[in-house]
């Protein structure tokens, strides 16, 4: 099944046909052309090669430019064997379309992300209210390929397509005051099944926050794309966050608003079970949840038969590049 | 009523006795039919310790109401058929334990220590587990004869084990309450109308 996205198109969206090709030729192509000034740290994408039988999310046509012309972060991409596409667009936790693993690439599919807007707000010069073609026009795309650990002691290895958090942020000028960042999921019960259920303990919309050493870290990421292609709707497209040193919740998807403010912002889980879900949510296998252990994960695809149980790592892993913003504090009470 | 329907026909004890043998392994007929296709998502060993559980539950639920259905419908013929839906709901509670093992722990003997003793909803299973086992072990008709009343009061345990697959169940909300309101509305059902029928006056007939 080849799922489809139709967008209207702007005159400024009118490009040479001979840009729209398939991705993966373009880059085979690619290789005897000096078409992309390669920095350093960065290569040319690979072509994926995605299950036959997957769907595939081209995404929005001013969003193709981006992707094709986006490198791989090697600095930041870990040399792990990412997941297969089909098990990522398959295995989500986005509770506005269903609880089941499954749910969200099940009732997901009609959501609607492009045309898309984004708030900025709060503590910042230039607020205002921007189509996120807008917003990501002078962001150049790169892929990063991150560990996504789940609070429920899963993981993945995601190639990602995004830029950092901070690069955005610094373009509309935080304040003094601006000391968080909150983020706000779309609200919308019509498209979002989950949103309208009766006995979920979650209060809607879905809500996340970031210190803003945080934010602005260079590991932060704002993703749009995944596996070469757009962001799935079961992924949170158009537009989510990736923070891969902290649980999976924290990494909110289909972000509407992005609002700089002062005093730390109350987020979803923490609300519903604050002994369970802390702020900071840091990949600690050290601090238990109360229910179940964090020293190991199950790295998925997993065999049945032998499961790939693999230590859980301070901070995913990624302790070298944020253990110090957490310098002297106690991460048992700031779990 | 269909089933009396069943009962009002010739419909021989032994056909019935097969039906109530094979319904309860569909499920996991089932359950092997989409692991051997890949069907089960990125994660079936997840899919496939949450199935067993929740049919552990439903399995020990059926085998609740065999009682109370026998009296309000007058339905003596589904007596017979309580012992092989309890101990369909002894194998279940062990094919879930095995997977939990085998699929999710790979049978690490430290994962186990952790999990038994951090886990609490673990624990909880169990001890529902544990407890289920002598109820299997004596329920032949042999061991009733022998144990006779005290055979009465041993498998009064299963309301504890409901209980305690209960608290499993519940234990492991994380943001909706749904299945857990439905399965718990049904036991509640079920053991409220056995508090109710002790506490009315007994009947002049029994039945």
């Amino acid at each position: 099944m080849l799922i489809k996205r139709r967008s209207p198109i702007k005159s400024s969206d009118i490009t040479p046909e001979s840009v729209y090709v398939n991705r993966r030729r373009f880059l085979q192509g690619l290789a005897g052309t000096t078409a992309l000034a390669l920095t350093e740290g960065a290569s040319a994408i690979p072509a994926y090669s995605l299950d036959r039988d997957q769907p595939q999310y081209p995404g929005p046509d001013w969003l193709q430019r981006a992707l094709r012309e986006s490198t791989r972060n090697e600095a930041f991409s870990t040399d792990e064997k990412p997941a297969p596409y089909g098990n990522i667009i398959t295995h989500n936790n986005f509770y506005e379309f269903g609880l089941g693993k499954q749910d969200p690439s099940l009732k997901a599919q009609d959501f609607k992300t492009d045309p898309w807007t984004v708030e900025i707000a709060g503590e910042v010069d230039k607020p205002g209210v921007y189509n996120l073609e807008d917003l990501l026009r002078p962001h150049a795309l790169e892929e990063r390929i991150y560990r996504l650990r789940c609070v429920e002691a899963w993981s993945m290895v995601i190639p990602w397509m995004g830029f950092s958090l901070g690069d955005l942020l610094k373009r509309f000028e935080p304040t003094s005051r601006a000391r968080y960042v909150e983020f706000t999921t779309l609200k919308d019960p019509e498209q979002m099944p989950g949103q309208r259920s009766f006995f979920s303990t979650l209060d809607w919309p879905y809500v996340e926050g970031l210190r803003m050493d945080e934010a602005m870290h260079p590991l932060t990421l704002l993703a749009v794309g995944l596996y070469g292609n757009a962001l799935p709707p079961q992924n949170g497209a158009p537009f989510r966050l990736v923070v891969p040193w902290k649980y999976g919740f924290k990494s909110i998807k289909s972000v509407v608003k992005i609002r700089l403010v002062e005093e730390m912002p109350g987020t979803t889980w923490n609300r519903t079970a604050s002994g369970e879900y802390g702020f900071y949510a840091n990949v600690n296998p050290a601090v238990d949840h109360p229910r179940w252990s964090q020293a190991t994960e199950r790295r998925l695809p997993s065999s049945l038969f032998s499961p790939n149980i693999i230590d859980t790592l301070p901070f995913n892993g990624y302790a070298d590049e944020v253990a110090g913003l957490y310098s002297g504090m106690d991460l048992k009470q700031w779990f | 009523m269909v089933l009396s329907g069943i009962r009002g026909s010739n419909l021989k004890p032994l056909a019935l006795w097969w039906l109530v043998f094979l319904l309860p392994l569909l499920p996991l007929a089932w359950l092997f039919d989409q692991a051997w296709s890949l069907n089960l998502g990125a994660d079936p060993a997840q899919a496939i310790v949450k199935f067993t559980g929740l049919w552990t539950l439903r399995l020990l639920w059926i085998t609740l109401a065999v009682t109370p259905l026998r009296r309000i419908f007058h339905w003596g013929w589904l007596q017979r058929y309580r012992r092989m839906l309890g101990l369909y709901t002894l194998f279940y509670a062990v094919v879930h334990l095995l997977a939990f093992a085998t699929f999710i722990l790979g049978w690490r003997l430290d994962l186990l220590l952790r999990e038994l003793s951090e886990r609490p909803y673990i624990v909880v299973g169990s001890l529902a587990l544990l407890l289920l086992i002598p109820l299997g072990v004596t329920s032949t008709r042999a061991m009733q004869r022998r144990l006779g009343a005290r055979w009465v009061k041993l498998h009064r345990l299963v309301y504890v084990i409901a209980l305690l697959a209960m608290v499993h169940f519940i234990w492991q909300i994380r943001s909706s309450f749904e299945d857990q309101l439905f399965y718990g509305v049904i036991l509640a059902g079920l053991l409220g109308y056995r508090l109710w029928v002790r506490r009315r006056p007994k009947p002049r007939q029994s039945r």
